[in-house]
């Protein structure tokens, strides 16, 4: 029997024990008419057997093709370090450290990984991570209106679609009005991010850099929703942050990303990271687990999940969130990456993505019929306009083993010719050359 | 033990990436750049290594301590499930790929496609959806789904009834979804169908459904589980089951047969994926036909031999998760089912019965049991008279022993709950039970010893008090 | 620290364990040495803001400590004139000072307050609550 140890004898003296004649008594309490109408599952597999299986599954997919695709999900090289040390099943097979004293290393680590976003987006302090970027934008949106008491949140059009779906699932039972501002052709438009706040709103919330790729600077946006008493919400791509103008220094409320690019495979979609961090007065509005430092009682430093009184388990339907669990795992995941990629490797790294993204589009531009969506600032991602249908240059490409990226107008209107391009150090020159040349011959 | 960041030195570091790129102020204006680099961490490979060797030790886990956590199903994790989820067919796959046309992503579309269905044979229920991100997260869609079942028809109805021993994410789930929470009290530890009756007449007209775990918190069957079914279905109220306690009733009983309209279960617990250290998990929600409509997108189908992804649901409540799910959680869970069939299952329920029920039978003697019955996977008991289940659950860790969840549910007096799971033999139980003997004789010789406990871990007990008082939540906060 | 003895004889008290020190047309209001004694060492008080009106038996702010949560709940109608900042970085002055150093908020009163016990019915009430 896999994985169940007992031997037919010590079954015996079990039932003994416990006082019934065989293991179908232990059920005695379903009653006939509740049994199963029929259980009609495969009989079990060898080890081997489910392993081919899924060799076989995981070789059915597009993974050996040259890919430019990110929005927002990006692929990146992770130090087998993180594999070997987030392997180690002290870590994966232990459970939310409730009992502080035997969770140390989880504990630790969470108080680390912390710190790590915290600096990383220069705010006074995060938590100990939500499920992915969506839920992180949802979880500040929640916080604002906690925070506020109003009842009323502008997001800019350059939020990642996939979490402004989310978003919407999430306020449908709530009284929260949306106010979505629109792009400018791929840019933020910081005049109406300004005068859409008004005395109702509880947060103004951005991406930076947004959807398209696009770099700005929100300082005077989240100023202005200082001024009308309202928080500033902002989503960042964490590799970036290492050199982009962090939360902090513009002035956010609330910090949040999605954590993906830190040592998480793609995966699929999942499992993912949600980063958050938030200035010092809203830590109590702050949900999820939060590990804190504490003095044990030999006066030793040690670690505990700390402002629990905001939870459900103590406040159940007035708690600040559902989420009773955090994504631990893929947590310390980022701080190992982080660790050892250093200051002077992140930085490096948005550096070298930066160059890349640049190179491809002077590649693609010098083809003639290409050009860059607008003329702002742009980090590792890029949009780009297209001589014709970008699901069709993209399709007619993936024939030939290349995704070039992500066609914008499925999320945006008028941006039917537009692809979105993304570089990472998985990406390089000659990928790029085989990229243009291909084009080439297609535009 | 020293922080990371204490352990940093200036200018060492190990994954720099060689390149020739221009510094970041050559590609964008100064206004736009951070002006100091991050403070993060600078070490060698190895000082990093070290490090969270070193932490790594410092934590109890399921492969090296029995860790009976009531409600969490702590079971084995059978190593293949890492292998397989790590194959670099499924972690190198962009979820938009398959958006750009789905024969980039059969294989995993296949899994997907086949975990539910899987499901769906296990529940009873009609379809499921993998894009729940955890439990809680899964209770979100399912009573979601309620709420968009009710606006369909017109209904506006505000109540949530969930029973007094309920997870605390059950009222919070539904206040997110805004849902007003009306509190049944447990009789005999179980839902009593005349509080039920009670509280429906009370709120009449205005309650949409009630959110069930079963077996109770209680680690109790609820024996009038039909009753209950007829009174919410006889007003077209809906039946939420959670599935914290699904490892109960694997083969023995199907919620979708029993009369449940939604569903959520917790892959990181029945279908034995690894909790790492409280996450990432994975909460399908599964749902009968009348709520198929509402559930989220996209929804992976099988046509003519090829998977795909259907948005086409112009009623779902949308997107739960970004994409479909945890996936690289889904696939173990997957692995898990397949290896074990449908027989290895079933067996699975039986012996989480047969060793909870024999460790409460075992401790009869040693600790207060309030329900003497049959328990299902887990059972409640309380302290003996006099002493606390914190001091308890502290010695137990000084024995090697993870503690048992304490202090749940409300309802029991210096809860312990236990759940030994399955996967655990008779002489890890014994060696439990001798534990537990042993400290509460010495609780009853010398009780001020008891809370002194634990004396040989990393820690000792920590003064939670002062750390909520002065939060030091990073290291700069002092 | 004081528990359910010890009850100041000249306050009001209404049946969620806050008192109420009418001062000429408004009124001082904290929790009792019973709540404080529940909640264990309180770690956190919210308190309401400046200005805020409310009116009985409505939620005004909330009290925290390690292992619980409770709101504070309005004993009279009113408007909140002060407040005690000093609770913000001394939450434990509700644990050892509650009927004084302890105080929450200071409020303006629209009317007399009714409903509410005097220190006998309250030990009376206390008695019943454990």
């Amino acid at each position: 029997m896999p994985y169940i140890p007992h031997t037919h004898r010590e079954l015996q003296e079990m039932l003994t024990v416990v006082g019934v004649r065989g293991l179908d008594d232990l059920f005695a309490d379903i009653a006939p008419s509740l049994r199963p109408k029929h259980f009609n599952l495969p009989r079990g597999r060898s080890e081997a057997d489910v392993c081919a299986f899924f060799e076989d599954m995981a070789g059915k997919n597009g993974t050996d093709t040259i890919s430019f695709l990110g929005a927002g999900f990006y692929a990146h090289d992770i130090p087998k370090a993180v594999d070997a040390l987030s392997g180690r099943s002290e870590f994966y097979t232990a459970y939310t450290p409730y009992q502080a004293e035997c969770s140390q290393g989880t504990l630790q680590a969470i108080f680390e990984f912390q710190t790590a976003i915290s600096r990383l987006f220069e705010m006074d302090c995060a938590n100990a991570s939500v499920y992915d970027g969506g839920s992180a934008i949802f979880e500040a949106a929640m916080m604002a209106v906690r925070a506020t008491r109003k009842h009323a949140l502008v997001v800019d059009e350059g939020v990642n679609p996939v979490w402004r779906g989310m978003l919407r699932t999430y306020l449908a039972g709530l009284d929260i009005d949306v106010r979505i501002v629109p792009h400018a052709n791929g840019t933020s438009n910081l005049t109406a991010l300004t005068a859409a706040v008004d005395d109702s709103t509880a947060a103004v919330i951005v991406q930076n850099p947004n959807f398209f790729g696009a770099v700005a600077d929100y300082t005077d946006v989240f100023a202005n929703a200082r001024a009308r008493k309202a928080l500033g919400v902002i989503s960042v791509y964490p590799v970036m942050q290492a050199v982009l103008k962090t939360p902090g220094e513009m002035g956010a409320d609330i910090a949040v990303a999605e954590g993906q690019s830190l040592g998480q495979p793609l995966n699929f979609g999942g499992p993912y990271l949600g980063l958050m961090a938030c200035r010092k007065e809203h830590i109590r509005q702050l949900p999820g687990r939060i590990v804190g430092r504490a003095d044990d009682r030999d006066g030793k430093t040690g670690y505990v999940l700390t402002l629990q009184a905001r939870e459900q388990h103590i406040r159940r339907s007035k708690a600040t969130s559902n989420i009773c669990s955090n994504q631990a795992l893929c947590a310390l995941r980022a701080l190992i990456y982080l660790s050892l990629l250093g200051p002077r490797g992140l930085t490096r790294l948005a550096e070298h993505n930066m160059a890349l993204t640049r190179y491809a589009v002077e590649r693609l531009t010098a083809l003639g019929d290409v050009e860059p969506l607008n003329d702002v600032p742009y980090g590792s991602e890029v949009a780009l306009r297209l001589p014709m249908p970008a699901e069709k240059f993209i399709s007619a490409l993936a024939k030939k083993g290349c995704v070039p990226g992500y066609p914008a107008g499925r999320h945006y209107a008028a941006m039917g010719n537009v692809l979105l391009l993304s570089c990472t150090e998985v990406n390089n020159r000659a990928q790029i050359d085989l990229l243009a040349e291909a084009a080439g011959g297609l535009l | 033990m020293n922080t990371i960041f204490a352990k940093s030195v200036p200018g060492r570091c190990s994954a720099v990436i060689d390149s020739d790129a221009p510094d970041a102020a050559r590609m964008l204006p100064p206004n736009l750049l951070r002006a100091r680099p991050p403070r993060l961490p600078e070490c060698s490979e190895l000082d990093v290594v070290r490090h969270f060797t070193n932490l790594s030790r410092q934590n109890f886990s399921v492969d090296a301590n029995f860790y009976p956590l009531g409600s969490c199903t702590m079971k084995y994790n059978p190593k293949f499930l890492e292998y397989v989820a790590a194959l670099p067919g499924f972690t190198r796959l962009h979820p938009l790929l398959a958006r750009l046309g789905d024969s980039h992503a059969q294989g995993a579309l296949r899994c997907l496609y086949e975990t539910e269905r899987l499901l769906c044979e296990i529940t009873g229920m009609e379809a499921f959806s993998l894009q729940p991100m955890a439990g809680a997260n899964g209770e979100f869609a399912g009573v979601s789904l309620i709420a968009a079942y009710h606006r369909e028809v017109g209904r506006d109805r505000r109540i949530l009834l969930i029973p007094d021993s309920a997870h605390g994410t059950n009222p919070a789930s539904a206040a997110l979804a805004g849902f007003e929470i009306a509190n049944i009290e447990s009789r005999d530890g179980m839902v009593d169908p005349r509080a039920l009756a009670a509280a429906i007449a009370a709120h009449q007209g205005n309650v949409a459904g009630m959110m069930m775990t079963c077996p109770n918190t209680l680690g109790l069957m609820e024996t009038h589980l039909p009753e209950i079914v007829k009174q919410l279905h006889d007003i077209d109220a809906l039946l939420y089951y959670d599935g914290a306690n699904m490892n109960a009733i694997l083969g023995k009983m199907r919620v979708g047969d029993a009369g449940f309209d939604v569903v959520h279960l917790n892959l990181h617990k029945t279908f034995a994926t690894p909790h790492g250290g409280g996450g990432p998990g994975s909460g399908p929600v599964g749902v009968n036909a009348h709520l198929l409509p509402f559930l989220p997108v996209p929804r992976v189908e099988k046509r003519d031999g090829l998977y795909l992804l259907n948005d086409d649901f112009p009623h779902s409540i949308g997107h739960i998760g970004p994409f479909y799910g945890s996936f690289g959680v889904a696939v173990k869970a997957l692995a898990y089912i397949l290896r074990l069939g449908g027989e290895g299952l079933a067996r699975v329920a039986e012996y989480a019965a047969l060793n909870a029920n024999y460790l409460k039978k075992r401790l009869e003697d040693v600790l207060d049991i309030p329900f003497e019955r049959i328990c299902a996977h887990e059972f409640v008991a309380s302290a003996p008279e006099g002493l606390h289940a914190l001091d308890i659950a502290k010695a137990l860790l000084d024995r090697g022993f993870h503690a048992p969840t304490i202090y749940f549910p409300l309802i029991v007096r210096e809860c312990l709950m236990a759940e030994p799971t399955e996967t655990e033999s008779k002489e890890t139980l014994d060696a439990y039970v001798e534990a537990l003997r042993e400290i509460i004789a010495q609780g009853r010789d010398d009780p001020h010893a008891l809370g002194e406990a634990p004396l040989t871990l990393p820690a000792r007990r920590f003064d939670e008090t002062a750390a909520a008082r002065h939060i030091r939540i990073t290291e700069d906060m002092e | 620290m004081p528990g359910a003895e010890n009850i100041p004889a000249d306050l009001l008290y209404s049946d969620t364990h806050e008192w109420l020190r009418i001062e000429g047309e408004e009124a001082v209001i904290g929790i009792t040495g019973f709540a404080q004694d529940a909640l264990g060492d309180i770690t956190y008080v919210e308190l309401p803001a400046v200005g805020d009106a409310f009116s009985i038996g409505q939620p005004f702010g909330s009290v925290e400590s390690v292992k619980a949560a409770s709101d504070l709940v309005a004993p009279a109608n009113g408007t909140v004139v002060a407040v005690n900042d000093s609770l913000e970085n001394s939450p434990e002055l509700l644990n050892v000072s509650p009927y004084d150093e302890g105080w929450i908020a200071r409020i303006a009163l629209p009317g007399a307050p009714g409903g509410l016990m005097d220190a006998a019915a309250y030990e009376e009430f206390c008695a019943g609550e454990k």
